[in-house]
């Protein structure tokens, strides 16, 4: 799914973010990313969604290389992968049911597909209900949940979760990362860089530790491995 | 390009529209102004060549020669007006000639023509090529020995020319720093579209949508401006043409014929430079401030 080569990124500014890094992401991983912050875990889901192109090294995504990649096949790279932040970034002035179909419009889908799938989704995040409701009308659990909606609504082969919880209490986080588990079970990969504890080592997935823009650990089935 | 898509450019560009009121008022104005005066200047110059074109007839140089020149000098004659610079052409007009005119246009009054001498002079009808050499032709050829008097309506055609000129070169002055100042407004307008956008853009951006797909509201609605500005021109131009029209018809020696195909021709100028304006000024903005 995922290849990367002795990918190094550094920036004009000369900060060097990421340094020599050579990782495999296989279809299906669930992965958390962790490591102190300014580690490096951003640029690296940065360069996975082509936001930021390598120095150096090669990046594999699904079997294209994305550092030769021209600009204008940027887009449908990304419609392949779905995204989550943690403030969410819905717009606040359309609807629940709209910003989860803004997805698909901008993927210039059909009004025939739209009406079809954006209910099937909201039902997948528990929100038929709230479907003509404003995001501010919403609990952030609940805004992450469209943002997840979204997401997944154009059948991505992978999502990339930057700290999807780090603007939620303890229980709501576990509901949006019950959410994650069940789409990862579907068959999507998930990478998602966190700083929750409890949440790496409760789940016990795939972690991979960045410090200094290096790959310092990679194991199945790890734990978060800093004091919280 | 789906149907449903340039739906979404449509609506997008008009949702903006009316968030940028003032602002957009402002560039319609502008572009307004800019595309009267190129309407107004146009206008101006199509009428001034109408009447040109009917004072063109009688724009030939008439000239009178003395009583008593004999064959051989007019031959002489006539080759030294054909080589003078800017004739086109000329024509000898003998006395009898004229006369059997002067008949014909006095058709029914015939016998008040009947004279026992023919009093009118030998002439020439000598033609321009140029309304602006018709000057120096004329005191060229009335130096010529032989020639009597020289006529020709110096006056009108000079002026009208002249006029001609002026309204053109001042015209294009107004008219591009105009259309820079509403491309500018445009540009403006735009920018501050995309600024109060720019989280929807960023959100656009990591959902996959193309360039053109940002990019194409944008454009709409500096389209959309230009061609406001265009219609609203267009409709002061007809009126107040229509009514300067009516209004120099009731002279008679002025023939304003204005065509109606000239009027649309110009109309249609007036929207053409009204979508460039706005698609110039929109692009410059999404180009500099939409980094996609």
């Amino acid at each position: 799914m995922i290849q990367m080569y002795n990918v190094s990124m550094i920036y004009p500014n000369g900060v060097k973010a990421l340094t020599d890094v050579s990782l495999h992401v296989r279809k299906g991983d669930f992965i958390f990313l962790v490591g102190p912050s300014g580690a490096g875990k951003s640029t690296l889901t940065k360069l996975i969604f082509r936001e930021e192109l390598p120095t150096r090294g090669q990046i594999m995504v699904n079997g294209i290389n994305i550092a030769r990649m021209k600009d204008k096949e940027v887009p449908y790279l990304r419609r392949k992968i779905g995204v989550i932040f943690q403030d969410f970034r819905l717009l606040p002035n359309k609807s629940v049911y709209d910003n989860v179909a803004f997805a698909l419009e901008v993927a210039e889908a059909s009004s025939k597909e739209i009406k079809k799938l954006v209910p099937a989704v909201l039902k997948l995040v528990g929100l038929t209900n709230k479907a003509d409701m404003l995001p501010t009308e919403l609990s952030g659990g609940e805004q992450q949940r469209v943002s997840i909606a979204r997401a997944i609504i154009n059948n991505p082969i992978m999502i990339i979760a930057d700290e999807p919880t780090g603007n939620l209490d303890p229980e709501t986080s576990w509901e949006i990362m019950n959410l994650l588990v069940e789409i990862n079970k579907l068959g999507t990969t998930i990478i998602m860089a966190t700083h929750a504890k409890d949440i790496v080592d409760g789940l016990k997935k795939r972690v991979i530790a960045i410090e200094n823009g290096r790959v310092v650990r990679d194991e199945q089935k790890g734990a978060y491995g800093y004091e919280s | 390009m789906k149907v449903r898509t340039v739906g979404y450019y449509f609506q997008e560009a008009l949702t903006s529209l009316r968030r940028n009121g003032l602002m957009a008022l402002a560039s319609v104005g502008t572009v307004a102004v800019a595309l009267l005066i190129l309407g107004g200047a146009l206008l101006t110059v199509l009428n001034a060549n109408n009447i040109m074109k009917s004072v063109e007839n009688e724009l030939l140089i008439s000239v009178y020669l003395q009583e008593g020149v004999d064959e051989t000098a007019i031959g002489d004659l006539e080759q030294q007006i054909n080589d003078t610079p800017g004739v086109a052409k000329s024509r000898f007009i003998s006395k009898e000639e004229s006369l059997e005119k002067l008949r014909q246009q006095f058709g029914e009054t015939k016998g008040s023509l009947e004279f026992s001498r023919n009093p009118l002079p030998d002439s020439f009808e000598v033609n321009a090529e140029k309304s602006n050499l018709v000057k120096g032709i004329a005191d060229k050829i009335r130096g010529l020995s032989g020639v009597e008097k020289v006529n020709y309506p110096a006056e009108v055609v000079q002026k009208l020319s002249t006029l001609v000129e002026w309204v053109r070169l001042i015209g294009a002055v107004i008219i591009i720093l105009l259309a820079l100042a509403a491309v500018f407004l445009i540009s403006t307008t735009i920018r501050l579209t995309v600024f109060a956008r720019r989280r929807e853009i960023g959100i656009m951006k990591f959902l996959g949508a193309t360039n053109w797909f940002i990019r194409w509201p944008f454009v709409l609605e500096g389209v959309f401006l230009g061609l406001a500005g265009a219609l609203v021109s267009g409709l002061i131009l007809y009126f107040v043409n229509f009514y300067i029209v009516e209004a120099v018809k009731q002279f008679p020696f002025m023939r304003v014929q204005t065509d109606m195909k000239d009027v649309y021709i110009i109309l249609g100028s007036l929207l053409g430079g009204g979508i460039f304006i706005g698609a110039i000024g929109s692009v410059i903005s999404v180009r500099k401030f939409l980094q996609v």
